[in-house]
């Protein structure tokens, strides 16, 4: 497939995640539209990673390996930031019973 | 011998020393140490001048320049501080020096009730002045010209307001200083056009390119030094300061207002005189604004009352008679009018010095009279002054004056006219003033009459040896008509005016026409002195003038006339830009810019929601924008 | 049009619409499980790229672990349609308008790009397969591996610091 297809795919999902971070309050929702743009980076990334194999077969047999295995650690990562920024979450929503974000704002101060 | 020229740099380094002294240890000098430090260092100068004089009055002296360090030295143009000893700047030293000494003794007692800490910033100023004046003579390029000429108007400023405490006289400081400056602007623009047009301000330079420069350029360059002079020299239109002036102390005026300061503009015409023979326009200006002067402040003097503004119309009328000299190519008459009037207007103010000193301040001549036998050598002095004034052989004034007029007639005969005329109504009110002062019936106070008495002998020995000089300060410049290669001025100055004489046609030799002139202007100057004296000797008169009198007595309303034209349209001015220009568009930008910040800063304030959303919002739209400049922009 | 072709676009669909309903649920539960879709959806684009190792992870540590973690939080704090909060109206468009402007310049940045001609190799090219992969990962980044447990360890006691009760 052309490698732009994959990349305004990548696009508008990540436009999408960004739209939903700008119009929802609820923070689990906020939450889940950052890791839905991780994903169309993780998407990207991967649709790079074939874009040279056939040019560089023989030479390189793993040409682009190293562009999954970062797709690898971000997902490592993604699941640790997941596991703390939930727990942040439930502690908030434990302070102020709500889990709306507009109720975040000591930034004020 | 010939390193007594070298020493040229103490002759101003002298005064500006006594300058020094008794300007920074004014509160612990006594007066007496003050006095003798003040004339002391002046004497040295003149004595120092008076061997240079003699290095340079012998025949064959080529003019030295003393250059003493790199003044100002950017890209091509090279100013250094160097000094020009020549005939014209010697004798000058001597007039400056000479009279200058003789005040400053007279100035020891006739300020001597000042408090010792006053009377030291006096003669402080007074060494500042002659330190300035002998700059302005030495120096031997425009801009050390200029220092000077500046230095000397702001000495005048100090010392006309040396009675600070009396408002009136520090707006006259303040006007003198003004006025002058209106002058220097033309001094300085002439200055820069001439390092445009010749790369130099040094005189050798200048003065040997000036022959292969267009006229236009040089009639620019010698009118705006001409305007320059009027300020400097108190000629039409700027001349209104200098009777205004007199607030000084008395021996200011003799010194600086008389004697050497307000002739700073005849020197420097004189010095530069072959750009002024290479444009015809500006000597023909400079002649017919030296004979209004004349004219014009002859006729004020007619009806004035105070002692010293008679005689500062008179100066001013004088230095008319000066710039009719110069404009008509007559340079060695001016030079020689400058020395003979140094003298004799000296004296004159110093006697009337001498005459309020007796009276206590008073300078009325309607409540004088009678004063003869108080003041016997004041008044014998005062006298012979004024026939040297009046222009009667074989006093100074008459040689000196004559040689002008005469030079005047051979350029255009209606100049002589105008300026007998002026020479008739200077011979009547310098007796007027004569005959008020010291004829007739005292008229003062008995207070007054039983204080009158001779002043002490450090004010009447400057009187004698100026008196002296007077009578005899004339004979240095016997016309040709009486005697064959008489005239020792005009062959001491002759290399300084070389060039210029060439370009002039010949003087008028016929002797005969000569003689007659002299003839005519001696007559006429009698029939003023005989009138003046003999009208006021008796009768002064006492009351308030009327009718034409009035308005000369109003010194023709000039002041009221620039009071209308100048002061009031610009105080009209400044009120509009304070009321409305400062008040709603200066105040209005400076509290707008408040305003604006403020109200801008409440309404951004609140993006500052403390709500992530909203940071995020802006956050994105950054990115946008920044998008966007790069791909639209940056291409 | 062959299979994967197919296959593509009705991934691409499914991936587009899924996200969009994401953020337009009103139910958080529902936004969860469209997300799930999603990367249902993503996970299937990988095995058209034959990367079948991360579509595998993508599967168990995406759509199985961290998507059941969200939505037991959910379920925890008993959230529904009637607890959501209500965003500012203007504030909703002007996000919406942001977010456009943002895809807009991406495409306008990325339309005018020198990748007419790249592919990207679907079915073929082998690297994604868990053999090379792990062989990458255990001679190359083994480092970068064992620190990532480290990692994890610290989130976990992080999580577990920050959920605790006071």
């Amino acid at each position: 497939m052309p490698i732009n297809y994959y990349i305004f795919l990548s696009v508008a999902l990540f436009c999408i995640g960004v739209t939903g971070v700008l119009t929802r309050r609820n923070a689990i929702i906020i939450f889940m539209c950052v890791e839905l743009m991780l994903n169309s980076v993780n998407l990207l990334l991967v649709a790079f990673s074939k874009m040279h194999h056939l040019a560089l077969i023989g030479k390189h047999a793993d040409a682009g390996t190293n562009a999954q295995i970062f797709v690898f650690f971000i997902m490592v990562v993604a699941a640790a930031e997941v596991s703390v920024g939930l727990a942040i979450i439930v502690m908030m929503y434990r302070n102020t019973h709500s889990v709306d974000v507009n109720f975040l704002n000591r930034l004020k101060h | 011998m010939n390193n007594i020229i070298n020493l040229i740099w103490l002759v101003p380094v002298l005064p500006l020393a006594g300058f020094l002294i008794n300007g920074l240890f004014r509160k612990r000098l006594s007066k007496s140490l003050t006095g003798i430090i003040g004339s002391g260092v002046i004497l040295i100068s003149f004595i120092i001048s008076f061997l240079i004089f003699l290095q340079v009055k012998q025949p064959g002296f080529e003019p030295v320049v003393v250059a003493l360090f790199d003044f100002i030295n950017v890209g091509k143009l090279n100013i250094s501080f160097a000094f020009q000893v020549d005939q014209l700047s010697a004798l000058f030293l001597l007039i400056i020096t000479g009279v200058g000494f003789l005040i400053h003794v007279y100035s020891t007692s006739y300020m001597h009730e000042e408090e010792s800490q006053h009377f030291a910033r006096y003669f402080a100023y007074l060494n500042l002045f002659v330190f300035s004046m002998l700059l302005l003579v030495l120096g031997a390029n425009f801009i050390i010209m200029f220092i000077g000429w500046e230095g000397v108007g702001l000495c005048s400023y100090l010392l006309i307001g040396f009675w600070f405490k009396n408002l009136n006289y520090g707006d006259a400081a303040k006007k003198a200083f003004i006025m002058n400056r209106f002058g220097d602007v033309g001094f300085l623009i002439a200055t820069f056009w001439m390092i445009n047009q010749f790369g130099s301000v040094t005189f050798s330079e200048v003065f040997s390119k000036a022959h292969d420069t267009s006229t236009f350029v040089l009639t620019g360059i010698t009118l705006l030094l001409f305007l320059g002079a009027t300020g400097k020299s108190a000629q039409i239109p700027l001349y209104t300061w200098l009777p205004d002036a007199m607030a000084g102390p008395t021996p200011v005026s003799a010194l600086i207002h008389a004697a050497t300061m307000v002739t700073a503009g005849i020197y420097m015409i004189a010095r530069s005189n072959i750009m002024f023979t290479l444009s015809p326009i500006t000597q023909t200006v400079v002649a017919v604004i030296g004979l209004a002067t004349a004219i014009l402040a002859a006729t004020i003097a007619l009806k004035q009352n105070d002692i010293k503004k008679v005689l500062a119309y008179s100066t001013v009328s004088q230095l008319g008679y000066m710039f009719l000299g110069l404009g008509v190519g007559a340079y060695t008459g001016a030079v020689f009018h400058v020395m003979t009037h140094a003298f004799f207007k000296a004296l004159l103010f110093l006697g009337a010095g001498s005459v309020i000193h007796a009276m206590g301040g008073e300078q009325d001549i309607r409540k004088m009279g009678g004063l003869k036998k108080y003041l016997p050598i004041t008044q014998i002095t005062f006298l012979l002054a004024c026939f040297a004034i009046a222009g009667i052989p074989p006093f100074s004034g008459f040689f000196s004056k004559d040689e002008i007029l005469a030079n005047a007639f051979a350029k255009n005969p209606v100049y002589y006219i105008i300026g007998v005329f002026g020479a008739l109504l200077t011979a009547f009110y310098m007796f007027r003033l004569y005959a008020t002062t010291f004829l007739g019936k005292f008229r003062g106070t008995h207070e007054q009459e039983h204080h009158l008495h001779e002043s002490p002998a450090a004010i009447t020995f400057p009187l004698i040896v100026l008196a002296i000089l007077s009578v005899i300060g004339g004979f240095v410049g016997i016309p040709e008509a009486f005697a064959k290669n008489a005239h020792v001025l005009e062959h001491y100055l002759e290399p300084i005016f070389a060039e210029s004489n060439k370009i002039h046609e010949a003087q008028p030799s016929n002797q005969s026409t000569e003689l007659l002139l002299m003839a005519v202007s001696v007559v006429v100057a009698s029939i003023g002195v005989i009138y003046g004296w003999t009208r006021f000797s008796k009768n002064p008169d006492l009351e308030d003038a009327t009718g034409f009198g009035k308005v000369l007595a109003n010194k023709w309303y000039v002041d009221e006339f620039y009071n209308a034209i100048v002061v009031k349209p610009l105080n009209a001015l400044a009120t509009f830009f304070n009321n409305i220009f400062e008040k709603s568009i200066i105040d209005g930008i400076v509290n707008g810019v408040g305003k604006g910040v403020k109200y801008g800063s409440r309404q951004i304030r609140l993006i500052q929601s403390g709500q992530v959303g909203g940071y995020v919002l802006l956050m994105v739209i950054g990115m946008v924008i920044l998008f966007l400049v790069e791909i639209f922009i940056k291409k | 049009m062959g299979m994967t072709q197919i296959l593509f676009w009705f991934l691409s669909v499914l991936a587009l619409f899924s996200a969009i309903m994401v953020v337009v649920s009103k139910n958080p539960v529902h936004s969860v499980l469209w997300l799930i879709a999603v990367f249902f959806a993503i996970s299937g684009h990988y095995i058209l790229l034959n990367a079948q190792f991360l579509a595998i992870v993508n599967l168990i540590v995406y759509a199985g672990a961290i998507m059941v973690l969200f939505l037991f939080v959910i379920m925890l704090m008993n959230l529904n349609s009637d607890t959501e909060p209500q965003k500012n109206k203007w504030l909703k468009i002007a996000g919406v308008i942001a977010g456009g402007a943002l895809l807009l310049v991406f495409v306008a940045a990325l339309k005018n790009a020198d990748l007419k001609n790249q592919m990207a190799e679907v079915t073929n090219g082998d690297i994604g397969l868990i053999h090379n992969l792990g062989i990458a990962l255990f001679k190359d980044y083994v480092v970068p591996f064992e620190i990532s447990s480290v990692l994890f360890l610290s989130a976990m006691v992080g999580a577990v610091v920050i959920g605790k009760k006071e």
